[in-house]
């Protein structure tokens, strides 16, 4: 057992959660920066999450990345890896350092999470509403081998407008699967605009509710509360379980939270200055950083 | 070669049935799924031996993809199967973004390919399914001619480590190989030798290929007649051997004559040894309602209609 596993099993640690989801944050802006694009708000709704389930209640093992009994994480919302990537660093599947490649020619770190080149990612995705199927699918081949592992899926609420999701949704509660615990990171916005102006998908709750699933609303940057409910929905003994995370793109960084313009379009330097301030970076490393900034 | 006799035997979607069965009792990873056709598809075959390995899922071809995506990635050999028209189009992303571009060992076998479906009509006729395999890079691509070469050809392909496409039909095949004949993923078998033109063809059209060499024996043009089973990789060896020999080619496909085993043939030909070429297929159109056999006569999918072909590209080589 390595580190990160023995960890797993111990009382969660609060504090040493939320200095982890701060080097993430501060991760993401700098590899944005540095990529020059990429997805900033949905990286750090998607942070805390991410935090609670590396870091305390996934079992896996960094330094065996495909080690046939750990859980998966279907990373549905691909364009949200930076968060995810950053992660993966900190809980040692490759160095802090390499995080600084995202999107470079020959990087292992691509745009949107290639499963051939990264360890610890567990799917190939990017391509919205493809996520909770692979998990299923996962789930389903636990079931075949008799295993205990879970297939976790974080998806976007934007993505709700896919049918494939429903797709998977029926087909999760009609098999009863529960080793597919998922997380709606529901940050109420997507590219084009709030999710209420594009294709507003309320009643939320109760669409999964309908489609046979149970639900549980949270806090999605409330440490505790995450990790209560992950615990919560890797312990179903009839029906899947969904946590309806409620997030603010773009947490973490005053300027981003809740302005959609950092969807899609990275931090410029004077961006990443003020954004790594904020979270309490020091001058030298924001200097270090910015001194490879076009 | 003695006379050319057209015996009917089983369509291509039983052999897969039978070579599932099989299947299931030497790999107990294989897992197979169906979106609520497998009366169609003869999955029920499996589904009936190995309750425990097989899922109906309902009609969802996205979430089919999805699922065997999960399952492979897991080390299951997941075999999904619908018509090859619902698969291929409507889980077309899913197989690129899912199982193509992650290189997983997924195994989609279809039915009902081409216009041989017959009175269900155009929306159930699969005319694209070989040009959407073909452009998901690491794909074999499989589409074979009688229940012999179908039952063989599957059971490679669950051994073979990647993923595969085959496509079968609905329709009863006429024999051209018996039980004995072994076929290898990527290698043509040249069925008959002749030296003005040589016929290519796969799925249902080899037969027609052969039998369209022996209506041009009566015009005087010795045909060559090989079946291309594995479209992707082309067993380009043979192919180029054919061209060094006939130097012209009519390539015969149920399918559109874009994309297809027509355009895989003419690529390789232009970049190595460049032939005339013909090609029968459907010219950029779907079909309709209508018996197997009306419909291959209507659409020219025939012998009569690949020995004209060939009657043509044999007078533009001479010319």
């Amino acid at each position: 057992m390595t580190q990160e596993s023995q960890k797993k099993s111990a009382p969660a640690d609060f504090d040493r959660l939320s200095r982890i989801a701060l080097d993430i944050r501060r991760d993401v802006i700098k590899m944005l920066g540095l990529a020059g694009s990429g997805h900033p708000g949905g990286s750090l709704s998607a942070t805390d999450i991410l935090t609670a389930l590396y870091f305390q209640v996934m079992r896996h093992d960094p330094k065996n990345p495909k080690w046939a009994d750990r859980d998966r994480l279907v990373f549905s919302k691909g364009h949200g890896c930076p968060a995810l990537y950053s992660a993966l660093a900190r809980a040692g599947y490759f160095s802090v350092e390499s995080l600084l490649t995202l999107r470079k020619l020959e990087s292992p770190l691509q745009g949107h999470p290639d499963v051939r080149r990264l360890a610890g990612i567990d799917a190939s995705t990017g391509s919205l509403g493809q996520g909770l199927s692979i998990a299923v699918g996962m789930g389903l081949a636990a079931r075949f081998d008799r295993k205990d592992y879970f297939s976790w899926a974080l998806i976007s609420d934007g993505e709700l407008n896919e049918g494939q999701i429903w797709e998977a949704a029926a087909f999760a509660s009609f098999h009863k699967m529960t080793n597919v615990p998922t997380i709606l990171d529901y940050n109420k916005y997507q590219l084009g605009g709030s999710c209420k102006e594009m294709l507003d998908m309320e009643p939320v709750v109760d669409k999964w509710k309908a489609f046979g699933w149970e639900t549980r609303e949270i806090n999605g940057h409330d440490l505790r509360e995450i990790h209560d409910a992950l615990l919560w929905a890797k312990s179903s003994k009839s029906a899947p379980r969904i946590i309806i995370a409620h997030t603010v793109k773009g947490k973490g960084v005053s300027f981003m939270e809740g302005n959609n313009h950092f969807h899609g379009v990275a931090n410029t330097k004077d961006e990443t200055v003020r954004a790594l301030k904020e979270l309490g970076e020091s001058d030298a490393e924001i200097a270090r950083i910015t001194g490879m900034m076009k | 070669m003695s006379a050319l006799v057209r015996r009917m035997g089983a369509a291509s979607r039983d052999a897969y049935g039978k070579a599932l069965v099989e299947l299931g009792a030497e790999n107990p990873d294989v897992i197979v799924m169906d979106a609520d056709l497998s009366k169609s598809t003869r999955t029920e075959k499996f589904g009936k031996a190995y309750p425990e390995r097989f899922i109906d899922i309902g009609i969802q071809e996205m979430n089919l993809v999805g699922l065997a995506t999960g399952l492979a990635s897991c080390g299951k050999v997941p075999f999904i199967s619908s018509f090859a028209c619902f698969l291929m189009c409507k889980g077309y992303e899913q197989l690129r973004v899912g199982v193509a571009f992650p290189e997983l060992n997924v195994k989609v076998v279809t039915s009902h390919g081409g216009i041989s479906v017959g009175e269900d009509g155009a929306s159930q006729q699969s005319v694209e399914d070989f040009a959407l395999a073909l452009t998901l890079p690491g794909f074999t691509v499989i589409v074979p001619s009688d229940e012999h070469s179908a039952k063989s050809l599957i059971k490679q392909a669950a051994r073979h480590k990647g993923p595969v496409y085959v496509r079968t039909s609905r329709a009863n095949a006429a024999l051209v190989y018996d039980e004995k004949t072994e076929f290898k993923i990527g290698k043509g078998i040249k069925l008959r030798e002749g030296k003005d033109v040589t016929l290519v063809g796969t799925g249902l059209l080899v037969f027609e290929c052969l039998e369209a060499a022996e209506l041009l024996k009566e015009k005087g043009i010795d045909a060559s007649v090989v079946d291309i089973h594995t479209l992707k990789p082309l067993d380009e060896e043979l192919i180029l051997s054919e061209a060094k020999t006939t130097g012209a080619f009519v390539v015969a496909e149920e399918h559109l004559t874009f994309g297809g085993l027509g355009s895989v043939v003419s690529q390789f030909l232009s970049r190595r040894h460049p032939s005339f070429v013909e090609f029968v297929g459907l010219n950029d159109t779907y079909a309709e309602s209508g018996s197997p056999q009306e419909l291959m006569n209507k659409y020219g999918l025939t012998s009569a209609n690949i020995a004209l072909a060939a009657q043509r590209v044999v007078s533009q080589k001479r010319r």
